[in-house]
């Protein structure tokens, strides 16, 4: 089957199964490395993407459920030179040590931000609840978030 | 600065450029180098393995140290940068690669700054001696006359010339060997070193650029998953491979013994190939029999253990007659390394040779073991280090590299990329091995330990690939012609195994302690952050306390009165102060602080620690308010990262004590996913304050010392709360009720 899907502002076609997770399509067909593998069953947020605006599970969400729901990625924040305030925050804070989880961090980051520009401490941990760190950076990820949402501009 | 691309990589690799700068690798060495050369140049004299200006004016540094998100490719850049007196970002690193690098075994235990910085602190002085000294020619000059900035050596009278020009006039001028003919500088001089300069890996990792070995796309590669037996000596009796090859885009089904394996051209093809593989394998009933989860300390001092004394004093003086006797027994489960993402590597047989590109802590190493499975040389194996999801220890980095290594046997021409799936990593990844522990002291009518005598029963935490007698890699035992298992190496103190951190750094006139290295090994066991050090730590800090109470007596007070190191009594002080601690203060039932101290390794940093908890009596869950932790690493190379690596390490201790544990039955391991085992999250993690105290030479490294007296303090600080100890880790509500009530 191919499908037709938006990311990062750009539509492509792909060829694959319809129950295929959309988290293979982002890496190995558009060779995207934001979203990663961390378990495949929803359960660590390793592999979020926004999908419609919304904070997605890629390795939960079905290709052919994705219809014409925009995706946005990691890549789609900001670039290596121009990176998005939540990424230069991020940088800032160094709040990262492996990074295998910060793609899902900066994602709900960025969900959260766009819903509640202003979040408090408590919000922005209820925000991650879901989303795992075994490095133990949670605090700098928190202080990174808080940084970046007192930015002007998003 | 940056990290040379992984693409360019991939151009040497592909073109089978192999540079022999170096020599073979040396049996692994866990003593300590001899004073005046840096462990890490023993068998890597040649000054061009480390350093070599390239022709576009930077600086290209090898190191053989592994980039496992501690941010070590940065700090050794900085003393790169410091040495050779060149800017900060005219630094390439490159990293662990056997085919190009230098061999420095593994990166573990906290010695990466103190070994490959010793290293690149020479070389970096060397090579900027030979250059200044080229130039004091070219000049007609003394070199004390002339200075150096960011890589230009500048006369007196004006006179200029660059490292490159001067390495291109005299060509070989940097090809010798290390003759540590030049003095590094002082720690007072430095300009970069001890600055918190932000990770040069980093940017990359927080945009998407191609970072990790899950990164790495080659022309043709396939997707491979693996087919784990169910339980541990489960053999297979049959499977339907035909039905499995006939699949959508399977290329290529792996049966070999108890080794399954799948490749196929898409990933979600490989996943489901495994799925249906997995339904079709028959396996034998076979099982080795697992402890008894609800007794595991009693169950661990069952099995057949080897028994050697690792300390001792004063046994020939006898213990005061009206001394009083008190002893203790504790335990700790069995950790997994449970990182973010699971083991993954890329394997690619090409023209006889097999490149492999792993997260491996040990390239070497790692290169010798595959080469014995595959039946090659090591020669025609290379490894190349890539980084993965975070690093605690021997995780299923190199399982997985042979798993890949075997599937593309099988594919020759193809690249094969293999990663796990959550339950592979974490069913078979070595774990941290469950520990029991029993401390019995005596204490003199003064109030001062009199006595001490101390017994560890653990298996071996120690079984990574590269020791002799056997291979340590898991497909390799599953075989139809099996390798067997490397024995347990001796690991003297102040190393140690299960024994790491089992003699205590307190002053005892009189002790004994004993190491029971267990010999079945029902649950397989590898190294995990701080070895033995996490559970012997909690017993003798917890044993402390309790002593503490019973001579009536402070914990500092009675802590600094064991201990004559200053450096030891600093650290006690300092996180005292700042935590604000109160002598003679009670918990309240519900509130409590407790506090300990470590020096890991008995030669490593120095660490205190604070912990305030709150007790949930009803729920049992105990919630860490706040942790205040004074460090002494020594020189320290970059501040901030040196905290990001303690902050990392008290988190994950605080995980340790409160959540973790490996789950079985009699005949399997239940914790499969995150469901099953769980780590600490957002509102759990408390506030942390860390001061580093001392900055002098050498440095003694930042990356494990932090975690084995956090979980200690923590459990100090609930007995404190509520006037209950609780001797098992992990301290789960279960466990916290059971002792309440
Ligand atoms: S990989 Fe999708 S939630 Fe873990
Ligand atoms: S930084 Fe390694 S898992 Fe979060």
């Amino acid at each position: 089957m191919t499908y037709r899907i938006t990311v990062n502002g750009e539509s492509h076609e792909v060829a694959a199964a319809p129950e295929t997770p959309l988290l293979y399509v982002l890496r190995n067909d558009l060779g995207l490395n934001g979203p990663k593998f961390g378990c495949g069953l929803g359960q660590c947020g390793a592999c979020a993407a926004l999908v419609g605006g919304k904070l997605t599970r890629t390795c939960s969400v079905a290709l052919a459920d994705i219809k014409d729901a925009p995706i946005v990625t990691l890549e789609g924040l900001g670039t290596l030179q121009r990176p998005h305030p939540l990424q230069k925050a991020f940088i800032d804070a160094q709040a990262a040590q492996c990074g295998y989880c910060s793609n899902g961090m900066i994602m709900a980051a960025k969900a959260l931000l766009d819903r509640n520009p202003k979040p408090s401490d408590e919000e922005i941990k209820d925000a991650l609840a879901d989303q795992l760190c075994r490095c133990g950076t949670h605090n700098r990820i928190v202080s990174a978030i808080r940084k970046a949402a007192m930015e002007p501009v998003r | 600065m940056s990290v040379a691309r992984l693409s360019r990589r991939h151009v040497t690799q592909s073109l089978g450029v192999v540079l022999a700068t170096f020599a073979l690798p040396s049996p692994l060495a866990f003593g300590q180098a001899p004073a005046n050369v840096p462990f890490s140049l023993r068998n890597n004299r040649k000054l061009e393995g480390w350093i070599r200006l390239e022709a576009d004016g930077t600086v290209m540094v090898f190191t053989g140290k592994a980039e496992l998100g501690q941010g070590i490719l940065t700090a050794l850049a900085q003393i790169a940068a410091e040495e050779l007196d060149v800017g900060f970002d005219k630094i390439r690193m490159v990293s662990a690669d056997t085919s190009r690098g230098p061999d420095e075994q593994y990166t573990f235990g906290s010695q990466s700054v103190e070994q490959g910085g010793g290293a690149i602190r020479a070389a970096g002085a060397e090579a900027r001696g030979i250059l200044v000294a080229a130039a004091a020619r070219r000049f007609g000059v003394r070199a004390e006359e002339l200075k150096v900035s960011n890589g230009t050596v500048v006369a007196a009278d004006g006179r200029r010339a660059t490292f490159w020009e001067l390495a291109n006039e005299g060509a070989g001028l940097l090809k010798g060997d290390i003759a540590l003919a030049a003095a590094p500088k002082k720690p007072g001089d430095y300009a970069i070193v001890g600055k918190s300069v932000n990770r040069i890996d980093l940017p990359g990792k927080l945009t998407g650029a191609p970072s990790y070995v899950q990164d790495i796309r080659l022309p043709g590669m396939v997707f491979a998953r693996v087919v784990r037996p169910p339980r541990y000596g489960a053999r297979l009796l049959a499977c339907d491979e035909a039905a499995v090859r006939a699949r959508p885009g399977v290329v290529a089904v792996i049966s070999d013994g108890n080794f399954l394996a799948v490749a196929a051209g898409r990933e979600e093809q490989a996943i489901a190939a495994r799925d249906a593989l997995a339904a079709s394998a028959h396996w034998s009933d076979d099982a080795v029999e697992l402890p008894d989860m609800a007794s595991l300390r009693t169950e661990l001092q069952k099995l057949r253990a080897e028994t050697i004394v690792v300390g001792t004093a004063g046994q020939s003086e006898p213990v005061p007659a009206q001394a009083r006797r008190m002893s203790a027994e504790y335990s700790r489960a069995y950790l997994s390394h449970a990182a973010i993402g699971p083991s993954c590597a890329v394997a690619w047989l090409k023209d006889g040779r097999m490149t492999v590109w792993s997260h491996t802590q040990g390239a070497f190493p790692l290169r010798g073991d595959l080469a014995k499975v595959l039946g090659m040389q090591n020669g025609e194996v290379d490894v190349v280090h890539v980084p993965g999801a975070g690093c605690y220890g021997h995780n299923g980095a190199d399982d997985v590299a042979l798993d890949a290594a075997l599937v593309a046997r099988a594919v020759p021409g193809a690249p094969v990329k293999l990663q796990w799936m959550r339950d592979d990593e974490f069913a078979w990844a070595p774990f941290g091995p469950g520990m029991a522990m029993k401390v019995e002291a005596a204490l003199g009518s003064d109030g001062r330990i009199v006595d001490w005598s101390y017994d560890v029963w653990s298996n071996s935490h120690a079984m990574r690939p590269g020791q002799a007698g056997g291979v340590n890699l898991l497909a390799a035992w599953d075989l139809k012609t099996p390798f067997v298992k490397s024995p347990a190496p001796h690991i003297p103190q102040p190393f140690g195994d299960g024994d790491r951190n089992a003699v205590p750094s307190y002053e005892l006139p009189r002790k004994e302690i004993r190491n029971h290295l267990l010999l079945d090994a029902p649950v397989r066991n590898g190294s995990f952050r701080t070895l033995g050090s996490h559970g012997n730590i909690f017993a003798i800090e917890s044993f402390m306390d309790e002593l503490a109470e019973a001579a009536g007596s402070d914990p500092l007070a009675f802590r600094l009165a064991h201990l004559r190191d200053p450096r030891a009594q600093a650290v006690l002080r300092v996180a005292a102060d700042k935590a604000g601690w109160a002598p003679g203060r009670k918990g309240d039932g519900q509130r409590g602080r407790g506090l300990a101290f470590c020096r890991y390794k008995s030669i490593g940093m120095y660490a205190a620690v604070v912990v305030d908890v709150e007790v949930d009596r009803k729920t049992g869950v105990i919630k860490v308010l706040r942790v205040v932790m004074a460090a002494d690493i020594g020189l320290v190379v970059n501040p901030d990262g040196a905290k990001n690596q303690l902050e990392g390490g008290i988190v994950q201790a605080v995980s340790l004590a409160l959540k973790e544990q490996v789950t079985f039955d009699r005949r399997q391991i239940t914790s499969r996913d995150w469901s099953g085992y769980s780590v600490l999250t957002f509102s759990e993690v408390p506030n942390i304050d860390i001061v580093l105290v001392q900055r002098s030479d050498p440095p003694l490294g930042a990356g494990e010392g932090s975690l084995p007296p956090t979980s200690a303090a923590l459990a100090n600080a609930f007995a404190h709360a509520t006037g209950r100890r609780l001797r098992e880790l992990p301290m789960t509500p279960e466990r916290v009720k059971a002792t309440l009530s």
